[in-house]
Protein backbone atom coordinates (compact mmCIF):
# COMPACT_ATOMS: atom_id res chain seq x y z
CA UNK A 1 0.00 0.00 0.00
CA UNK A 2 2.62 2.37 1.28
CA UNK A 3 5.92 1.98 -0.09
CA UNK A 4 9.13 3.96 0.54
CA UNK A 5 12.39 3.95 -1.42
CA UNK A 6 16.24 5.17 -0.54
CA UNK A 7 14.32 8.38 0.72
CA UNK A 8 17.00 10.79 1.83
CA UNK A 9 16.34 14.41 2.88
CA UNK A 10 18.76 16.93 3.27
CA UNK A 11 19.02 20.29 4.89
CA UNK A 12 22.32 21.89 3.97
CA UNK A 13 24.83 19.77 4.88
CA UNK A 14 23.08 17.71 6.86
CA UNK A 15 21.90 14.51 5.88
CA UNK A 16 19.24 13.65 8.45
CA UNK A 17 17.50 10.65 6.49
CA UNK A 18 19.99 8.23 4.36
CA UNK A 19 18.34 5.89 2.05
CA UNK A 20 15.50 4.78 3.86
CA UNK A 21 13.17 2.36 2.74
CA UNK A 22 9.95 0.64 4.28
CA UNK A 23 6.76 -0.78 3.43
CA UNK A 24 3.23 -1.32 4.46
CA UNK A 25 0.92 -3.31 3.25
CA UNK A 26 -3.04 -3.46 4.09
CA UNK A 27 -4.27 -3.92 7.47
CA UNK A 28 -0.85 -3.92 8.99
CA UNK A 29 0.80 -1.08 11.97
CA UNK A 30 4.10 -0.74 10.62
CA UNK A 31 6.27 1.11 13.38
CA UNK A 32 9.24 3.48 13.29
CA UNK A 33 11.39 3.46 16.21
CA UNK A 34 14.97 4.90 17.15
CA UNK A 35 16.91 7.23 19.36
CA UNK A 36 16.44 10.74 19.79
CA UNK A 37 17.29 12.64 16.71
CA UNK A 38 17.35 9.71 14.26
CA UNK A 39 15.41 11.14 11.74
CA UNK A 40 11.90 9.25 12.34
CA UNK A 41 9.77 12.33 12.35
CA UNK A 42 11.48 13.65 9.22
CA UNK A 43 10.64 10.55 7.49
CA UNK A 44 6.93 10.74 8.51
CA UNK A 45 7.02 14.71 7.19
CA UNK A 46 8.45 13.87 3.89
CA UNK A 47 5.41 11.13 3.49
CA UNK A 48 2.97 13.60 5.07
CA UNK A 49 3.96 16.08 1.86
CA UNK A 50 5.50 18.55 4.75
CA UNK A 51 9.26 18.23 3.26
CA UNK A 52 10.03 17.63 0.04
CA UNK A 53 12.52 14.56 -0.11
CA UNK A 54 15.92 15.30 -1.35
CA UNK A 55 16.06 11.94 -2.84
CA UNK A 56 14.23 8.77 -3.13
CA UNK A 57 10.99 7.58 -3.93
CA UNK A 58 7.52 7.36 -1.88
CA UNK A 59 4.66 5.20 -3.46
CA UNK A 60 1.08 5.44 -2.60
CA UNK A 61 -0.92 2.88 -3.52
CA UNK A 62 1.25 3.06 -6.91
CA UNK A 63 1.34 7.02 -7.46
CA UNK A 64 4.20 8.59 -6.63
CA UNK A 65 3.42 11.50 -3.71
CA UNK A 66 6.94 12.86 -3.10
CA UNK A 67 6.61 16.44 -3.35
CA UNK A 68 2.85 16.79 -3.72
CA UNK A 69 1.22 19.32 -1.70
CA UNK A 70 0.22 18.04 1.74
CA UNK A 71 -3.84 18.66 0.76
CA UNK A 72 -3.27 16.70 -2.20
CA UNK A 73 -1.66 13.60 0.09
CA UNK A 74 -4.05 13.27 2.70
CA UNK A 75 -7.35 13.54 0.10
CA UNK A 76 -5.66 9.97 -0.89
CA UNK A 77 -5.91 8.73 1.98
CA UNK A 78 -2.88 9.17 4.35
CA UNK A 79 -3.43 11.18 7.55
CA UNK A 80 -0.97 12.17 10.28
CA UNK A 81 -0.78 13.41 14.09
CA UNK A 82 1.97 15.73 15.22
CA UNK A 83 4.02 15.11 18.19
CA UNK A 84 2.41 17.71 20.00
CA UNK A 85 -1.26 17.70 19.97
CA UNK A 86 -2.47 20.22 16.92
CA UNK A 87 -6.26 20.84 17.66
CA UNK A 88 -8.38 23.74 16.48
CA UNK A 89 -8.34 24.78 20.04
CA UNK A 90 -10.59 27.54 19.82
CA UNK A 91 -13.58 25.51 18.04
CA UNK A 92 -15.59 22.88 19.63
CA UNK A 93 -14.67 19.14 19.80
CA UNK A 94 -17.44 18.19 17.32
CA UNK A 95 -16.62 21.27 15.09
CA UNK A 96 -13.45 19.88 14.88
CA UNK A 97 -14.61 16.99 13.54
CA UNK A 98 -16.98 18.42 11.05
CA UNK A 99 -14.17 20.68 9.35
CA UNK A 100 -12.05 17.41 9.28
CA UNK A 101 -14.78 16.63 6.75
CA UNK A 102 -15.12 19.73 4.82
CA UNK A 103 -13.56 18.03 1.53
CA UNK A 104 -16.05 15.46 1.85
CA UNK A 105 -19.09 17.90 1.51
CA UNK A 106 -20.42 19.64 -1.73
CA UNK A 107 -18.17 22.59 -2.37
CA UNK A 108 -20.57 24.46 -3.84
CA UNK A 109 -21.39 27.69 -2.30
CA UNK A 110 -24.76 28.33 -4.05
CA UNK A 111 -26.44 24.98 -2.54
CA UNK A 112 -24.75 25.99 0.72
CA UNK A 113 -27.01 29.19 0.69
CA UNK A 114 -29.86 27.83 -0.35
CA UNK A 115 -29.61 24.73 2.15
CA UNK A 116 -30.50 22.32 -0.73
CA UNK A 117 -32.07 18.92 0.39
CA UNK A 118 -28.87 17.16 -0.84
CA UNK A 119 -26.60 19.75 1.24
CA UNK A 120 -28.33 19.26 4.02
CA UNK A 121 -28.35 15.55 3.98
CA UNK A 122 -24.45 15.76 3.61
CA UNK A 123 -24.14 17.77 6.74
CA UNK A 124 -26.41 15.33 8.27
CA UNK A 125 -24.52 12.36 7.22
CA UNK A 126 -20.85 14.36 8.23
CA UNK A 127 -22.41 15.14 11.54
CA UNK A 128 -23.62 11.75 12.34
CA UNK A 129 -19.73 10.60 11.46
CA UNK A 130 -18.65 12.95 14.39
CA UNK A 131 -21.05 11.87 16.88
CA UNK A 132 -20.37 8.05 15.91
CA UNK A 133 -16.20 8.61 16.30
CA UNK A 134 -17.01 11.38 19.82
CA UNK A 135 -18.72 7.84 20.93
CA UNK A 136 -16.22 5.35 19.89
CA UNK A 137 -13.38 7.64 21.89
CA UNK A 138 -15.76 8.61 24.18
CA UNK A 139 -16.04 12.74 24.10
CA UNK A 140 -19.38 12.36 23.36
CA UNK A 141 -20.74 14.32 26.25
CA UNK A 142 -17.63 16.93 25.44
CA UNK A 143 -18.89 17.68 22.09
CA UNK A 144 -19.97 21.26 22.49
CA UNK A 145 -16.90 22.30 24.74
CA UNK A 146 -13.99 24.05 23.26
CA UNK A 147 -11.39 21.72 22.01
CA UNK A 148 -8.39 23.79 23.87
CA UNK A 149 -10.13 22.87 27.38
CA UNK A 150 -10.07 18.83 27.23
CA UNK A 151 -7.57 17.16 28.73
CA UNK A 152 -4.25 16.20 27.67
CA UNK A 153 -5.42 12.59 27.17
CA UNK A 154 -8.80 13.79 25.71
CA UNK A 155 -7.31 15.52 23.23
CA UNK A 156 -4.91 13.03 22.07
CA UNK A 157 -8.30 11.16 21.81
CA UNK A 158 -10.06 13.59 19.48
CA UNK A 159 -7.03 13.80 17.48
CA UNK A 160 -7.31 10.42 15.85
CA UNK A 161 -10.98 10.44 16.08
CA UNK A 162 -10.22 13.86 13.50
CA UNK A 163 -8.03 11.72 11.00
CA UNK A 164 -10.62 8.78 11.60
CA UNK A 165 -13.23 11.08 10.22
CA UNK A 166 -11.65 11.67 7.09
CA UNK A 167 -11.80 7.76 6.52
CA UNK A 168 -8.08 7.44 5.86
CA UNK A 169 -6.60 4.26 4.21
CA UNK A 170 -3.14 4.85 5.96
CA UNK A 171 -2.67 6.31 9.38
CA UNK A 172 0.25 8.10 10.68
CA UNK A 173 0.78 8.35 14.32
CA UNK A 174 3.62 10.33 15.33
CA UNK A 175 4.13 9.44 19.06
CA UNK A 176 0.70 9.51 20.19
CA UNK A 177 1.54 8.01 23.50
CA UNK A 178 3.34 10.85 24.62
CA UNK A 179 2.43 12.18 27.72
CA UNK A 180 -0.08 9.76 28.54
CA UNK A 181 -0.30 7.54 31.68
CA UNK A 182 0.03 4.18 31.85
CA UNK A 183 -3.38 3.52 31.72
CA UNK A 184 -4.39 5.74 29.19
CA UNK A 185 -1.26 4.30 26.64
CA UNK A 186 -3.44 0.63 27.22
CA UNK A 187 -6.49 2.40 26.52
CA UNK A 188 -4.62 3.87 22.98
CA UNK A 189 -3.00 0.58 22.36
CA UNK A 190 -6.56 -0.60 22.28
CA UNK A 191 -7.67 1.98 19.97
CA UNK A 192 -5.33 1.40 17.59
CA UNK A 193 -5.35 -2.29 17.51
CA UNK A 194 -9.20 -1.40 16.70
CA UNK A 195 -8.62 0.73 14.20
CA UNK A 196 -6.78 -1.42 12.39
CA UNK A 197 -9.16 -4.76 12.88
CA UNK A 198 -12.23 -2.97 12.80
CA UNK A 199 -11.77 -0.45 10.27
CA UNK A 200 -9.53 -1.62 7.88
CA UNK A 201 -6.95 1.10 8.15
CA UNK A 202 -3.32 0.77 8.26
CA UNK A 203 -0.60 2.32 10.66
CA UNK A 204 2.22 3.76 10.92
CA UNK A 205 3.62 4.26 14.07
CA UNK A 206 6.63 6.67 15.66
CA UNK A 207 6.48 5.79 19.20
CA UNK A 208 9.30 5.49 22.10
CA UNK A 209 6.94 3.72 24.52
CA UNK A 210 8.45 -0.08 23.56
CA UNK A 211 5.83 -1.68 25.79
CA UNK A 212 3.31 -0.11 23.21
CA UNK A 213 5.28 -0.91 20.05
CA UNK A 214 6.46 -4.72 20.98
CA UNK A 215 2.52 -5.37 21.82
CA UNK A 216 0.55 -3.79 18.66
CA UNK A 217 3.16 -3.65 15.74
CA UNK A 218 3.51 -6.43 13.31
CA UNK A 219 6.32 -4.76 11.77
CA UNK A 220 9.13 -2.81 12.93
CA UNK A 221 11.57 -0.34 11.28
CA UNK A 222 14.71 0.66 13.09
CA UNK A 223 16.68 4.11 12.28
CA UNK A 224 19.56 4.94 13.97
CA UNK A 225 21.13 8.45 13.30
CA UNK A 226 19.37 8.49 9.69
CA UNK A 227 20.17 5.44 8.19
CA UNK A 228 17.99 2.02 8.35
CA UNK A 229 19.52 0.03 11.34
CA UNK A 230 17.05 -3.37 11.06
CA UNK A 231 13.62 -4.31 10.23
CA UNK A 232 11.58 -7.30 10.90
CA UNK A 233 8.85 -9.07 13.28
CA UNK A 234 8.59 -7.16 17.14
CA UNK A 235 10.36 -10.70 18.15
CA UNK A 236 13.44 -10.45 15.58
CA UNK A 237 14.54 -6.81 16.63
CA UNK A 238 13.97 -7.54 20.39
CA UNK A 239 16.94 -10.21 19.51
CA UNK A 240 18.54 -8.06 17.26
CA UNK A 241 22.33 -7.32 18.20
CA UNK A 242 22.46 -4.20 16.40
CA UNK A 243 19.42 -2.93 17.78
CA UNK A 244 20.51 -3.62 21.21
CA UNK A 245 23.94 -1.54 20.67
CA UNK A 246 22.38 1.29 19.25
CA UNK A 247 19.69 1.43 22.40
CA UNK A 248 21.91 0.24 25.11
CA UNK A 249 25.11 1.33 23.78
CA UNK A 250 28.89 -1.31 23.30
CA UNK A 251 28.36 -3.31 25.98
CA UNK B 1 -32.00 69.12 27.36
CA UNK B 2 -30.88 70.95 24.55
CA UNK B 3 -27.44 69.46 25.24
CA UNK B 4 -28.48 65.94 25.47
CA UNK B 5 -30.40 66.71 21.85
CA UNK B 6 -27.14 67.90 20.48
CA UNK B 7 -25.13 64.86 21.82
CA UNK B 8 -27.55 62.34 20.10
CA UNK B 9 -27.12 63.92 17.00
CA UNK B 10 -23.57 63.40 17.20
CA UNK B 11 -24.01 60.04 18.42
CA UNK B 12 -26.21 59.29 15.52
CA UNK B 13 -23.83 60.56 13.24
CA UNK B 14 -21.02 59.12 14.77
CA UNK B 15 -22.58 55.60 14.62
CA UNK B 16 -23.32 55.94 10.71
CA UNK B 17 -19.78 56.23 9.84
CA UNK B 18 -18.52 53.95 12.32
CA UNK B 19 -20.73 51.64 10.81
CA UNK B 20 -18.96 52.04 7.31
CA UNK B 21 -15.69 51.95 9.17
CA UNK B 22 -16.68 48.44 10.55
CA UNK B 23 -17.51 47.57 7.56
CA UNK B 24 -14.35 48.11 5.69
CA UNK B 25 -12.39 46.77 8.34
CA UNK B 26 -14.11 43.27 8.72
CA UNK B 27 -11.38 42.77 5.44
CA UNK B 28 -8.77 43.77 7.50
CA UNK B 29 -9.26 41.67 9.71
CA UNK B 30 -10.19 38.71 8.12
CA UNK B 31 -7.01 38.87 6.41
CA UNK B 32 -4.89 39.11 9.06
CA UNK B 33 -6.49 36.50 10.79
CA UNK B 34 -6.00 34.17 8.13
CA UNK B 35 -2.34 35.05 7.12
CA UNK B 36 -1.37 37.64 9.72
CA UNK B 37 -1.09 40.12 6.94
CA UNK B 38 -2.17 43.62 6.62
CA UNK B 39 -3.99 44.17 2.66
CA UNK B 40 -2.72 47.48 2.27
CA UNK B 41 -5.02 47.54 -1.00
CA UNK B 42 -8.35 47.07 0.63
CA UNK B 43 -9.01 51.02 0.64
CA UNK B 44 -8.35 50.88 -3.40
CA UNK B 45 -10.98 47.75 -3.25
CA UNK B 46 -13.22 50.17 -1.60
CA UNK B 47 -12.71 53.55 -3.18
CA UNK B 48 -13.24 50.87 -6.54
CA UNK B 49 -16.44 49.56 -5.28
CA UNK B 50 -17.50 53.28 -5.34
CA UNK B 51 -16.66 53.92 -8.69
CA UNK B 52 -18.36 50.82 -10.26
CA UNK B 53 -21.51 51.69 -8.36
CA UNK B 54 -21.28 54.84 -9.68
CA UNK B 55 -21.15 53.84 -13.24
CA UNK B 56 -23.80 51.31 -12.36
CA UNK B 57 -26.06 53.99 -11.48
CA UNK B 58 -25.39 56.59 -14.04
CA UNK B 59 -25.76 53.64 -17.07
CA UNK B 60 -29.02 52.45 -15.38
CA UNK B 61 -29.95 56.70 -15.30
CA UNK B 62 -29.03 56.37 -19.23
CA UNK B 63 -31.25 53.97 -19.84
CA UNK B 64 -33.84 55.56 -18.40
CA UNK B 65 -34.79 53.10 -15.21
CA UNK B 66 -34.91 54.74 -12.01
CA UNK B 67 -37.29 53.18 -9.79
CA UNK B 68 -34.92 53.51 -6.68
CA UNK B 69 -35.28 49.84 -5.26
CA UNK B 70 -34.06 48.12 -8.60
CA UNK B 71 -31.16 51.01 -9.16
CA UNK B 72 -29.81 50.16 -5.50
CA UNK B 73 -29.30 46.50 -6.10
CA UNK B 74 -27.86 46.43 -9.36
CA UNK B 75 -25.43 48.90 -8.17
CA UNK B 76 -24.77 46.88 -4.83
CA UNK B 77 -24.35 44.03 -6.68
CA UNK B 78 -22.12 45.71 -9.46
CA UNK B 79 -20.18 47.00 -7.04
CA UNK B 80 -19.68 43.56 -4.92
CA UNK B 81 -18.79 41.83 -8.06
CA UNK B 82 -15.84 43.96 -8.87
CA UNK B 83 -14.75 44.78 -5.65
CA UNK B 84 -14.63 40.97 -5.17
CA UNK B 85 -12.69 40.18 -8.14
CA UNK B 86 -10.65 42.80 -7.47
CA UNK B 87 -10.20 41.40 -3.63
CA UNK B 88 -9.30 38.13 -5.60
CA UNK B 89 -6.69 38.86 -8.13
CA UNK B 90 -4.96 41.01 -5.19
CA UNK B 91 -4.00 38.05 -3.39
CA UNK B 92 -3.22 36.35 -6.47
CA UNK B 93 -0.94 38.95 -7.75
CA UNK B 94 0.46 40.39 -4.51
CA UNK B 95 0.33 37.65 -1.73
CA UNK B 96 0.29 34.14 -3.05
CA UNK B 97 3.41 34.49 -4.87
CA UNK B 98 5.35 35.52 -1.93
CA UNK B 99 3.25 34.13 0.81
CA UNK B 100 6.03 32.56 3.01
CA UNK B 101 8.63 34.82 2.44
CA UNK B 102 9.63 37.71 4.79
CA UNK B 103 6.87 39.77 6.09
CA UNK B 104 7.86 42.78 4.76
CA UNK B 105 7.79 41.44 0.89
CA UNK B 106 4.05 41.20 0.73
CA UNK B 107 3.61 44.14 2.80
CA UNK B 108 5.08 46.11 0.07
CA UNK B 109 3.60 43.83 -2.99
CA UNK B 110 0.40 45.25 -1.06
CA UNK B 111 1.40 48.35 -0.93
CA UNK B 112 2.48 48.61 -4.44
CA UNK B 113 -0.70 46.67 -5.64
CA UNK B 114 -2.96 49.95 -4.01
CA UNK B 115 -0.52 52.48 -5.09
CA UNK B 116 -1.10 51.03 -9.16
CA UNK B 117 -5.08 50.80 -8.58
CA UNK B 118 -5.00 54.31 -7.20
CA UNK B 119 -3.20 55.52 -10.40
CA UNK B 120 -5.25 53.14 -12.65
CA UNK B 121 -8.70 54.70 -11.47
CA UNK B 122 -6.88 58.53 -11.90
CA UNK B 123 -6.31 57.10 -15.75
CA UNK B 124 -9.72 55.96 -16.28
CA UNK B 125 -11.66 58.30 -14.61
CA UNK B 126 -10.13 61.98 -13.97
CA UNK B 127 -8.43 63.02 -10.67
CA UNK B 128 -11.26 65.15 -9.82
CA UNK B 129 -14.11 64.77 -7.70
CA UNK B 130 -17.00 63.29 -9.58
CA UNK B 131 -20.67 64.23 -7.74
CA UNK B 132 -22.53 60.90 -6.97
CA UNK B 133 -25.91 61.08 -6.70
CA UNK B 134 -27.92 60.84 -3.30
CA UNK B 135 -30.45 58.51 -4.23
CA UNK B 136 -32.60 58.35 -0.97
CA UNK B 137 -33.14 61.90 0.10
CA UNK B 138 -34.94 63.43 3.11
CA UNK B 139 -35.34 62.24 6.97
CA UNK B 140 -36.84 62.72 9.83
CA UNK B 141 -36.94 65.79 12.14
CA UNK B 142 -37.68 65.67 15.96
CA UNK B 143 -37.74 68.30 18.22
CA UNK B 144 -39.23 71.80 18.67
CA UNK B 145 -39.46 74.28 15.90
CA UNK B 146 -37.45 77.40 18.02
CA UNK B 147 -34.71 75.31 19.06
CA UNK B 148 -32.30 72.42 18.47
CA UNK B 149 -33.80 69.75 16.31
CA UNK B 150 -32.08 66.15 15.63
CA UNK B 151 -32.41 65.22 12.60
CA UNK B 152 -31.69 61.85 10.71
CA UNK B 153 -31.70 61.36 6.90
CA UNK B 154 -32.95 58.03 5.01
CA UNK B 155 -29.83 57.72 4.13
CA UNK B 156 -28.38 57.30 7.56
CA UNK B 157 -30.85 54.80 8.50
CA UNK B 158 -30.26 52.73 5.55
CA UNK B 159 -26.33 53.24 6.08
CA UNK B 160 -26.98 52.10 9.73
CA UNK B 161 -29.36 48.80 8.70
CA UNK B 162 -27.40 47.65 5.66
CA UNK B 163 -24.63 47.31 8.13
CA UNK B 164 -26.78 45.76 10.38
CA UNK B 165 -27.59 42.85 8.14
CA UNK B 166 -24.52 42.37 6.57
CA UNK B 167 -22.93 41.79 10.02
CA UNK B 168 -25.20 39.31 10.87
CA UNK B 169 -24.99 37.63 7.44
CA UNK B 170 -21.47 37.52 8.05
CA UNK B 171 -21.34 36.22 11.86
CA UNK B 172 -24.23 33.52 10.75
CA UNK B 173 -21.46 32.75 7.79
CA UNK B 174 -18.59 32.33 9.59
CA UNK B 175 -20.74 30.25 12.50
CA UNK B 176 -22.82 28.40 10.85
CA UNK B 177 -21.40 27.85 7.39
CA UNK B 178 -19.05 25.09 6.15
CA UNK B 179 -16.93 27.68 4.72
CA UNK B 180 -17.12 30.03 7.29
CA UNK B 181 -15.66 26.74 9.69
CA UNK B 182 -13.12 26.31 7.20
CA UNK B 183 -12.45 29.75 7.50
CA UNK B 184 -11.93 29.83 11.86
CA UNK B 185 -9.41 26.35 11.33
CA UNK B 186 -7.13 27.92 9.01
CA UNK B 187 -6.91 31.19 10.93
CA UNK B 188 -6.28 28.68 13.79
CA UNK B 189 -3.74 26.45 12.18
CA UNK B 190 -3.28 26.60 8.57
CA UNK B 191 -0.91 23.83 8.57
CA UNK B 192 -3.24 21.41 9.97
CA UNK B 193 -6.23 22.91 8.29
CA UNK B 194 -3.78 21.95 4.93
CA UNK B 195 -3.18 18.25 5.90
CA UNK B 196 -6.92 17.36 6.94
CA UNK B 197 -7.12 17.96 3.37
CA UNK B 198 -8.84 21.11 3.47
CA UNK B 199 -7.86 23.66 0.30
CA UNK B 200 -6.32 26.23 2.30
CA UNK B 201 -5.54 28.49 -1.19
CA UNK B 202 -9.57 28.47 -1.71
CA UNK B 203 -10.18 29.91 1.66
CA UNK B 204 -7.72 32.60 1.42
CA UNK B 205 -9.53 33.87 -1.38
CA UNK B 206 -12.39 33.43 0.22
CA UNK B 207 -11.65 35.89 3.24
CA UNK B 208 -9.92 38.29 0.41
CA UNK B 209 -13.63 38.10 -1.89
CA UNK B 210 -15.71 38.39 1.34
CA UNK B 211 -13.76 41.05 3.23
CA UNK B 212 -14.12 43.06 -0.66
CA UNK B 213 -17.97 42.54 -0.96
CA UNK B 214 -18.09 43.87 2.50
CA UNK B 215 -16.05 47.01 1.32
CA UNK B 216 -17.71 47.61 -1.71
CA UNK B 217 -21.50 47.50 0.06
CA UNK B 218 -19.65 50.57 2.10
CA UNK B 219 -18.23 52.37 -1.03
CA UNK B 220 -21.40 52.72 -2.39
CA UNK B 221 -23.32 53.81 1.40
CA UNK B 222 -20.28 56.29 1.61
CA UNK B 223 -20.37 57.52 -1.87
CA UNK B 224 -24.61 58.68 -1.01
CA UNK B 225 -23.65 59.78 1.97
CA UNK B 226 -20.86 62.14 1.29
CA UNK B 227 -22.11 62.71 -2.34
CA UNK B 228 -18.69 62.79 -4.15
CA UNK B 229 -15.91 60.67 -4.80
CA UNK B 230 -12.50 60.90 -6.33
CA UNK B 231 -9.61 58.57 -6.59
CA UNK B 232 -7.63 58.98 -3.10
CA UNK B 233 -11.51 58.38 -2.03
CA UNK B 234 -10.15 54.95 -0.44
CA UNK B 235 -7.07 56.12 1.00
CA UNK B 236 -8.24 57.75 4.19
CA UNK B 237 -11.29 55.69 4.72
CA UNK B 238 -8.82 52.55 4.20
CA UNK B 239 -6.50 54.39 7.34
CA UNK B 240 -9.31 54.86 9.29
CA UNK B 241 -10.67 51.63 8.94
CA UNK B 242 -7.38 49.84 9.76
CA UNK B 243 -7.60 52.21 12.70
CA UNK B 244 -10.87 50.62 13.68
CA UNK B 245 -9.86 47.16 13.24
CA UNK B 246 -6.05 47.45 15.12
CA UNK B 247 -8.66 49.35 18.14
CA UNK B 248 -10.73 46.31 18.26
CA UNK B 249 -8.14 44.06 18.60
CA UNK B 250 -7.33 42.66 14.62
CA UNK B 251 -8.35 38.92 13.62
CA UNK B 252 -11.61 39.59 15.65
CA UNK B 253 -14.48 40.12 13.55
CA UNK B 254 -16.48 41.46 16.81
CA UNK B 255 -13.87 43.63 17.59
CA UNK B 256 -13.84 45.11 14.16
CA UNK B 257 -17.54 46.32 14.48
CA UNK B 258 -16.69 47.21 18.07
CA UNK B 259 -13.59 49.20 16.85
CA UNK B 260 -15.50 50.94 13.83
CA UNK B 261 -18.65 52.48 16.18
CA UNK B 262 -16.05 53.46 18.84
CA UNK B 263 -14.13 55.43 16.40
CA UNK B 264 -16.98 56.61 14.14
CA UNK B 265 -18.62 58.10 17.66
CA UNK B 266 -15.21 59.76 18.91
CA UNK B 267 -14.54 61.57 15.59
CA UNK B 268 -18.48 62.98 15.46
CA UNK B 269 -18.38 63.81 19.17
CA UNK B 270 -15.00 65.72 18.37
CA UNK B 271 -16.00 67.18 15.44
CA UNK B 272 -19.17 68.30 17.63
CA UNK B 273 -17.91 69.45 20.41
CA UNK B 274 -14.49 70.67 19.57
CA UNK B 275 -13.66 71.22 16.04
CA UNK B 276 -13.92 69.05 12.88
CA UNK B 277 -10.05 69.72 12.01
CA UNK B 278 -9.24 67.65 15.64
CA UNK B 279 -11.10 64.45 14.43
CA UNK B 280 -8.12 63.11 13.23
CA UNK B 281 -6.14 63.83 15.88
CA UNK B 282 -8.49 62.51 18.55
CA UNK B 283 -9.08 59.04 16.32
CA UNK B 284 -5.13 58.01 15.75
CA UNK B 285 -4.78 59.61 19.41
CA UNK B 286 -7.36 57.17 20.30
CA UNK B 287 -4.87 53.83 18.87
CA UNK B 288 -1.95 55.37 20.39
CA UNK B 289 -3.41 55.40 23.49
CA UNK B 290 -4.62 51.72 23.27
CA UNK B 291 -1.93 50.50 22.02
CA UNK B 292 -0.47 51.48 24.90
CA UNK B 293 -2.66 50.39 27.36
CA UNK B 294 -3.87 46.91 25.44
CA UNK B 295 -1.51 46.04 22.98
CA UNK B 296 -4.02 43.38 21.43
CA UNK B 297 -6.81 46.01 20.68
CA UNK B 298 -10.03 45.52 22.92
CA UNK B 299 -10.96 41.94 22.21
CA UNK B 300 -7.87 40.93 20.83
CA UNK B 301 -7.01 37.50 22.17
CA UNK B 302 -3.26 37.77 23.10
CA UNK B 303 -1.25 34.70 21.07
CA UNK B 304 -0.29 32.46 24.08
CA UNK B 305 2.88 30.05 22.88
CA UNK B 306 2.01 26.49 24.72
CA UNK B 307 5.99 25.37 25.73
Amino acid sequence: MLEVQNLSMRFGGLLAVDQVSLDVKEHEIVSIIGPNGAGKTTVFNCMSGFYKPSDGKILFEGGEVQGKPDYKISRLGMVRTFQHVRLFNRMTVVENLLVAQHRHLNTNLLSGLLKTPNYRAREQKSLDRASYWLKRVGLLDLANVDAGNLAYGQQRRLEIARCMVTEPKLLMLDEPAAGLNPSETRALNQLIVSLKEDYNVSVVLIEHDMSLVMDISDRINVINQGRPLASGTPDEIRNNDDVIKAYLGEA
Amino acid sequence: MQDLLYFSQQLINGLTIGSTYALIAIGYTMVYGIIGMINFAHGEIYMIGAYTALIAITGLAALGIAWLPLVLIVALVCAMIVSSSMGWAVERVAYRPVRGRHRLIPLISAIGMSIFLQNYVHLAQGSRNIGFPALIEGGFRFGAADSFQISISYIQITIFLTTLVCMTLLSLFISRSRIGRACRAVSQDLGMANLLGIDTNRIISATFVIGAALAAVAGLLLGMYYGSIDPLFGFIAGLKAFTAAVLGGIGSIPGAMLGGLILGVAESMTSGYLSGEYKDVVSFGLLILILLFKPTGLLGKPEVEKI
